[in-house]
């Protein structure tokens, strides 16, 4: 049984005055605590699918099935109910929360809306929330611009599983990270992946962190998608000239005498 | 390999909310003609304050100690006759090699220093003057001293911030070209368009006369190249320059790079964060580390023998198409 | 650094805030100092300034103590002025707030409506809305309030669009926040910054608008106000200028005042928005 099912999905904008399909007849599956990875050169739909499934956007066509209801048939009070399984983590952290937020606030929010926890166990969970993300319970009272980067993103992440999702959604969520926070960040995910059972619908255009974190690959280009399969395997040997365009441009260490592996 | 750039002791703290914010700890480095060094380290390790203080861009408020001393040949494209400075600083032994033709000058720099030596880096470097960049320097030292544009090409991170939405892309170009080498602006509009064909934009006449918001961003950074080129720099820096597009479009950026440092016999800086990005590129590699030179060394000498441990670190926190996936490590998941 | 502090970092905003002060005092002092009638008679006709000490800005044609007209005046042009402003500042919020939203016929609706108010030369809307209704003190704030609501109702408008798109209103929404509470809650505050920038600009001109409803003698007759003085003054300008041109110079005053401190606000909020 399958978390997320899109099927037939298709988004078209205006370009000049002239419409184009950003997203073109898309289908996939994402199964429970499964990683399926977006990878694609820029413009070729990521982001627009992202926004389809989380129903920021509505589609031109298509279907989306979730945890086994018609996602695109909920509207109102229901769709903001189903939401609380449907999270997402965005690119720029900073970009992601109200300049006038603090790190408490951003996670009361989810608590509150979705009567979580009552106003008095809030700080509480708050706390354990900070703590599940490996942060000190003292930045609670910071506000969202006076911690770094890496910290931002995590409480990004603590936000995203307060409702106990399912399924989130990363776009782009570690590429403006260091590598050395990178790596922090990756191993939460797969922490909190092997414990809550979370699936994630991984966007990147790095085919080296999706070869570390995902288990499928669906390959885009220009809104249709060029070739899906096996993590390793399509990236091991891509057979559209998309797949090869990019594992050919991903850098490459080349370490010969104290190899890694 | 004559040394172009000789960086001595360079230490600079940035001034917020009245507390000093120390960005550089004492860095010692010898940049040499025409080779291709990449500055890496991770967020905040200071690689574009060193970048900044080379191009003499540092923000106002900056504490600078320290020497900036330059080698720069005599056809640095210098129009006016050389002069030799009357007084030479003391790391002038530190450098040594300054052969004939050559035009030694150095900036010492921070309190204290000697005045008796002629700085014009040392008043913008401390931040006390405004001025912008075009016209910090002195006109009568103008050959003594890198002057950004024509010395120095920089190429930012985000090419939006280093063009201007309103004017056109060739004009952009041109006007470099046309400050820098005296160029008419008829000329100077054809070399825009040249230096468009050798950054393989597609219609160099129709990009001429396009404006920023109408190119990729991968199309606004090679038009950045363009302009930073224009002048034909002895030192080209680059920012950061293809960490804000997507892989395919990073490969061809590094690729352009690389042909035209190689075609024109430029110096090139190269900063980045991904340590596999600049062993594509670079034949030395710098590691900055809270502000200090943690490691220098051959490119391949850094990715297969690291010497200190943070390298190390930086090696095996990059996520390869070889590298061993996260998933195997934790166990099977799913 | 505090933003108190930031703000009183230039001399424009010091001095500002200076007369700011002064007329803030001035307003308040009135009843304490002056506390008859202002409109009563104190003295002689015409007595010229610095010739009586009780009597020190001199009297006008009817015998009316200046200062004590020049101080009431203060808290009428405050009063109208601050009422005026905040009026039309939330009636423009709000509007350019509900468009921004709203998008589609809505929005379209009510940029049509603020176009039309917008082609009609404000002072002559705020006249021709007193003409009508006749001239009281609530009239005249609604008046002034109705001749300069667009402005903000634009700025509203722009902001909460470009806000709309921003990925920490998206992530409201994924976490199930209600449209309200985003749009009041989220979007509103950090909408407000720009169009609060306005109000110097619009009290300054509401003042003004006050000063020249009252000249035409379209100001509450019941109220002492500069307009009015000036007004008075004009019939006698010529044997005694002084008054046309003590309250003419508190309304220059009050106005550059006005600006002034504004700018400064606006100074010390724009540092602190491109630190962050
Ligand atoms: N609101 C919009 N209006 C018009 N065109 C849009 C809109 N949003 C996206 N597009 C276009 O749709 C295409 C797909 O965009 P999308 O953001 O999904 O790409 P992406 O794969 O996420 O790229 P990137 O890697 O750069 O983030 C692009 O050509 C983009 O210009
Ligand atoms: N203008 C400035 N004012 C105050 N502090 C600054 C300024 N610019 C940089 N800093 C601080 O100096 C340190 C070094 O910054 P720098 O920008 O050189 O780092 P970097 O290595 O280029 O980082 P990144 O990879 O994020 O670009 C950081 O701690 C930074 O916060
Ligand atoms: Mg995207
Ligand atoms: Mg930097």
């Amino acid at each position: 049984m399958s978390l997320l099912a899109v099927s037939n999905l298709a988004k078209r904008y205006r370009r000049g005055g002239k419409p184009f399909a950003a997203v073109d007849d898309i289908s996939f599956e994402i199964g429970p605590a499964e990683t399926l990875a977006l990878a694609g050169p820029s413009g070729s739909g990521k982001s627009t699918i992202a926004k389809l499934v989380l129903r920021l956007i509505e589609p031109d066509a298509g279907r989306i099935d979730f945890e086994g209801g018609d996602f695109l048939a909920l509207s109102g009070a229901a769709l903001r109910t189903r939401r609380a399984r449907l999270q997402m983590v965005f690119q720029d952290p900073l970009a992601a929360f109200n300049p006038r937020a603090t790190v408490a606030r951003v996670l009361d929010d989810p608590l509150r809306i979705y009567n979580i926890a009552s106003r008095a166990e809030r700080p509480r969970r708050i706390a354990a929330l900070l703590e599940r993300v490996g942060l000190d319970t003292s930045l609670a009272a910071r506000a969202i611009h006076e911690i770094s980067g890496g910290q931002r993103q995590r409480v990004a992440i603590a936000r995203a599983i307060a409702t106990r999702p399912s399924l989130i959604v990363l776009d782009e969520a570690v590429s403006a990270l260091d590598v050395s926070v990178r790596g922090q960040i990756l191993e939460l995910l797969l922490d909190l992946q092997r414990q809550e059972r979370i699936a994630y619908l991984f966007i990147s255009h790095d085919l080296g962190v999706i070869r570390a974190v995902a288990h499928r690959v669906v390959i885009l280009d220009a809104g249709r998608i060029a070739e899906s399969g096996d993590a390793r395997a399509v990236i091991a040997d891509p057979q559209s000239a998309v797949g090869k365009a990019l594992v050919a441009a991903t850098p490459k260490l080349v370490r010969t005498s104290q190899d890694a592996s | 390999m004559t040394v172009l750039l000789s960086i001595r002791d360079l230490v600079i703290a940035y001034r917020r909310d009245g507390i000093e914010v120390p960005a550089l700890k004492g860095v010692s480095l010898e940049v040499l003609a025409g080779e291709r060094l990449a500055i890496i380290g991770e967020s905040g390790s200071g690689k574009s304050t060193l970048a900044l203080a080379v191009a003499g861009l540092l923000a106002r408020g900056a504490r600078v100690g320290g020497t900036i001393g330059w080698l720069l040949p005599a056809s640095a494209g210098a129009k006016a006759p050389l002069s030799v400075l009357p007084d030479i600083s003391p790391s002038r032994g530190e450098i040594g090699n300054s052969g004939a033709g050559s035009l030694l000058a150095t900036s010492k720099i921070g309190e204290g220093g000697d005045h008796s030596v002629i700085s014009p880096l040392e008043g913008e470097m401390s931040g006390r003057t405004e001025r912008g960049a075009k016209d910090r320097q002195p006109s009568a030292l103008a050959t003594s001293q890198p002057r950004l544009g024509r010395d120095i090409g920089f190429v930012f991170q985000d090419p939006s911030s280093s063009l201007d939405p309103v004017i056109p892309i060739g004009k952009q170009i041109a006007e470099v070209a046309r400050t820098h080498l005296d160029l008419t602006w008829p000329d100077a509009y054809t070399k825009a368009k040249t230096l468009l064909e050798r950054v393989h934009l597609p219609n160099p006449d129709a990009t001429l006369r396009a404006y920023p918001h109408q190119l990729s961003g991968g199309q606004k950074q090679r038009v950045a190249i363009a302009a930073a080129i224009a002048a034909a720099p002895k030192l080209l820096i680059a920012d950061e320059a293809t960490s804000a597009i997507d892989t395919i479009v990073q490969a061809e950026i590094v690729a352009l790079i690389r042909r035209l440092v190689a075609e024109d016999g430029m110096t090139l800086i190269f900063i980045s964060h991904d340590i596999a990005l600049a062993t594509t590129l670079a034949d030395r590699i710098a590691v900055l580390r809270h502000g200090e030179l943690v490691e220098l060394g051959e490119a391949r000498q850094i990715i297969e023998a690291p010497r200190h441990a943070y390298t190390r670190a930086l090696l095996d926190a990059h996520l390869g198409l070889d590298a061993k996936p996260l998933l195997d490590r934790q166990g099977a998941s799913a | 650094m505090s933003r108190l502090h930031r703000f009183f970092r230039t001399p424009e905003a010091i001095a500002g805030a200076l007369i700011l002060a002064l007329l803030v005092a001035m307003a308040l002092a009135a009843p304490l100092l002056f506390p008859g009638d202002p409109q009563a008679i104190a003295g002689p006709a015409l007595l010229p300034p610095f010739q009586d000490w009780s009597l020190p800005l001199g009297t006008d044609r009817l015998g009316r103590d200046v200062l004590a007209e020049l101080f009431h005046g203060a808290r009428t042009s405050l009063a109208v002025g601050l009422a005026a402003a905040a009026a039309a500042l939330l009636i423009g919020a709000a509007v350019g707030t509900l468009a921004g939203f709203a998008s589609g016929l809505l929005d379209e609706v009510l940029m049509r409506v603020t176009d039309a108010f917008q082609t009609v030369p404000s002072f002559l809307l705020a006249l021709a809305f007193v003409s009508i209704v006749g001239p009281s003190l609530g009239v005249v704030v609604a008046a002034i309030a109705l001749s300069a609501w667009t402005g903000p109702a634009r700025v509203a408008r722009a902001e909460v669009l470009s806000i709309r798109e921003r990925d920490y209103v998206a992530g409201a929404r994924i976490i199930g926040m209600h449209p309200l509470e985003i749009a009041f809650r989220e979007v509103l505050p950090n909408a407000l910054p720009p169009v609060l920038a306005l109000s110097s600009v619009i009290v300054a001109a509401a003042i003004l608008t006050e000063a020249a409803l009252s000249f035409l003698g379209l100001g509450d007759p019941n109220r002492v106000t500069w307009g009015g003085m000036i007004a008075e003054g004009r019939t006698v300008l010529r044997t005694a200028p002084f008054l046309s041109i003590v309250p003419g110079v508190a309304l220059v005053l009050t106005v550059l005042g006005v600006y002034l401190a504004g700018e400064g606000v606006v100074e010390s909020t724009a540092v602190r928005r491109s630190l962050s």
